[in-house]
C-alpha cells in the first residue's frame, strides 16, 4: 500500500517536472575564488531570468584548471586569468570560439587599520611594516600583478623579503584581516563597500591600471557543456547588461 | 631531477619534522604517562582534546592558529610583549603548529604501550624498593620501546605530510617556511607537472619506506609480541 502511494507521487512530481518546468536544466561552473560574491549573485538571477540553475564550485583558477583537465564535470570554467583557458583550448578540452572576458580584475593594496595605507600607495616606498601579503605569483593571477604593480613601483627587490603568499587570493586576504600581515595585494571585491563603491574598512589604496599589465579574467565554455542549454545560457548571461552591472558594483571592470 | 628550490623544502621539512617530533615526545611521554594511569574525571576531555586533529581538518586547525598566535590573539599579544614577535610566517611558528597537529600520533601509541605494561611490574619495583623515576627509567621505557618508536616515527612522518596548516600559518616564504608538501601543490597549480612528480614521488617512497621499517621492525619485536 505504501509503496503504491510512494509510486504515485513520483509519477506525480515526475509529470510536473516534465510539464512546467521543461526546459530547466542545471549547470556545473568552477569559478575563480576572487568572483565568489558577483557569481553568486549572478547565479540567482540568472536563475530568476532563465529558470536554469548555475551550481558553483569556488577556488583557485588553478586547482579548476587540474580538475578539468583530469576530466571533472565542470560545464563553464571562470578563469582569474587569460592563461588556463587558453591552455584548455590548446587541449582542445573547449568549445571553439567560446572565449571571451567576462570581468577586468582590480586589485587593491589594503590594511586592516585605519589610516596605515595612504591614497597613493607611498607606503610600499617609506616601508615601517613587517609583512606584505600576495598571492603566489607562482601561480595565482592576482600574485602576477602585484608583482608587476611592485616592479613598476621599483620596490619589487626591497620588499621581497617581506612577502607572505596566500595560496589564492581568499587566503591572501586573510593574512591581513588577521592582522598577521600588516598590508597586503587583495581584490577590490573583497573590500569594496556596495553602499558606496568605495573601500569599506581598514584603508586601502586601489591600484591605477596602468602600473601593471592587462587583468583580463576570462571564460570558455568547456565541451562538457556544449549540448547543455544552461550552460549555453549561462555564458550568454554573463555578457548581458544584468550581468555586467553586478560585476560593476563588485569593484571590477567591465569588457567592453 | 628536483632542483635546488626542491630540496631547499626537503631540508626544511626535516628540521620541522624532527624539531616538532622532539618537542611532542617531551610533552607527549608525561602527557600520555598520566593519562594512562589516571582516574581524573577530567580523563575523557583530555583524551577527546589530544585526539581532536584527528577529527578536525587541518584548515580549521589552521586558521585557529592564525587568529590565536596573530598580533590580534591572546598569544600573539603575549609573545609580542615578550618581546618574541608572532609565530606566523615564521620556522617556529610552523614547528608549534606541527605539535598542535600531530600530537595524537604521538600520545596516542605511548598510552597504549603505558596502558598494556599494568600494574605488576610497577608493583614488583615498588618490593624491591626502587622509586618512580628509577621505576620509569628501568622498568617503563624499555617495556615501553615499541610505544616510542612508533610515537616517533608516527610524529615525524606525520609533520612531514602536513599541508593544510602549514599552509595557513606559513606564508610559503622561500626558505623560511615553504615545506615540501606546498612546494608540491605550487609545481601542480602552476601546470608544472613534472617537477611535481619528482617531488612527490620522492615524497611517496619515502613514506612507504617509513611505514615498511616501523611494521617490519614492530613485528620481529620480541616486545611486541610479550604485549599482544
Amino acid at each position: 500500500m505504501r509503496i503504491k502511494t510512494l509510486f504515485t507521487l513520483l509519477l506525480a512530481v515526475q509529470g510536473l517536472c516534465l510539464t512546467s518546468i521543461a526546459c530547466a536544466e542545471t549547470t556545473l561552473v568552477a569559478v575563480a575564488a576572487d568572483f565568489t560574491k558577483p557569481m553568486t549573485e549572478i547565479a540567482a538571477e540568472f536563475q530568476k531570468v532563465t529558470g536554469h540553475e548555475a551550481k558553483l564550485s569556488f577556488g583557485s583558477s588553478g586547482k579548476a584548471f587540474a580538475q578539468i583537465e583530469s576530466g571533472a564535470p565542470f560545464e563553464v570554467y571562470l578563469s582569474a586569468s587569460e592563461k588556463y583557458p587558453q591552455e584548455l583550448e590548446k587541449s582542445g578540452l573547449v568549445v571553439p570560439g567560446s572565449r571571451f572576458v567576462y570581468a577586468i580584475g582590480k586589485l587593491v593594496l589594503w590594511s586592516a587599520t585605519q589610516g596605515l595605507v595612504d591614497d597613493k600607495g607611498e607606503i610600499l616606498k617609506t616601508g615601517g611594516f613587517k609583512h606584505i601579503a600576495l598571492a603566489d605569483p607562482s601561480h595565482a593571477p592576482y600574485g602576477v600583478v602585484a608583482e608587476e604593480v611592485m616592479t613598476s613601483l621599483g620596490v619589487l627587490d626591497k620588499l621581497r623579503p617581506l612577502c607572505v603568499m596566500g595560496e589564492n587570493i581568499s587566503q591572501t586576504f586573510q593574512f591581513v584581516t588577521t592582522g598577521n600581515a600588516e598590508l597586503g595585494f587583495v581584490a577590490l571585491a573583497q573590500v569594496i563597500d556596495l553602499n558606496t563603491g568605495k573601500i569599506g574598512s581598514g584603508s586601502g589604496w586601489l591600484i591605477p591600471d596602468e602600473l601593471h599589465g592587462p587583468f583580463n579574467q576570462t571564460a570558455v565554455l568547456l565541451k562538457t557543456g556544449a549540448e547543455n542549454p544552461a550552460a549555453r545560457a549561462l555564458v550568454a548571461f554573463l555578457k548581458s547588461e544584468a550581468a555586467r552591472a553586478i560585476i560593476r558594483k563588485y569593484g571590477f571592470g567591465s569588457p567592453e | 631531477m628536483l632542483n635546488e628550490a626542491d630540496i631547499a623544502t626537503l631540508w626544511l621539512t626535516f628540521k620541522v619534522a624532527s624539531l616538532a617530533t622532539v618537542i611532542m615526545l617531551m610533552l607527549g611521554t608525561p602527557l600520555a604517562w598520566w593519562l594512562a594511569r589516571t582516574t581524573s574525571r577530567f580523563k575523557g576531555i583530555c583524551n577527546a582534546l589530544v585526539a581532536l586533529p584527528l577529527v578536525l581538518p587541518p584548515t580549521v586547525l589552521g586558521f585557529y592558529l592564525l587568529v590565536v598566535l596573530g598580533p590580534k590573539g591572546p598569544i600573539g599579544r603575549l609573545t609580542s610583549e615578550l618581546g618574541w614577535g608572532t609565530l606566523p610566517f615564521t620556522f617556529s611558528g610552523l614547528v608549534v603548529a606541527s605539535v598542535f597537529y600531530s600530537l595524537p600520533f604521538v600520545v596516542q601509541p605511548l598510552q597504549a604501550s603505558f596502558a598494556a605494561i599494568g600494574q605488576q611490574p610497577l608493583e614488583a619495583a615498588a618490593t624491591l624498593r626502587a622509586g618512580p623515576l628509577d621505576t620509569f627509567f628501568n622498568v617503563v621505557l624499555p617495556l615501553a620501546k615499541p610505544g616510542f618508536l612508533t610515537a616517533t616515527i608516527l610524529g615525524f612522518a606525520h609533520t612531514v605530510g602536513e599541508f593544510g596548516v602549514v599552509l595557513m600559518v606559513g606564508g610559503n616564504i622561500p626558505d623560511r617556511t615553504r615545506v615540501v608538501s606546498v612546494q608540491i601543490y605550487n609545481h601542480v597549480e602552476a601546470l608544472d607537472y613534472e617537477q611535481a612528480h619528482w617531488l612527490a614521488g620522492s615524497l611517496l617512497a619515502f613514506s612507504f619506506t617509513v611505514l615498511l621499517v616501523l611494521y617490519s621492525t614492530l613485528k620481529t619485536h620480541p616486545v611486541a609480541h610479550q604485549l599482544k
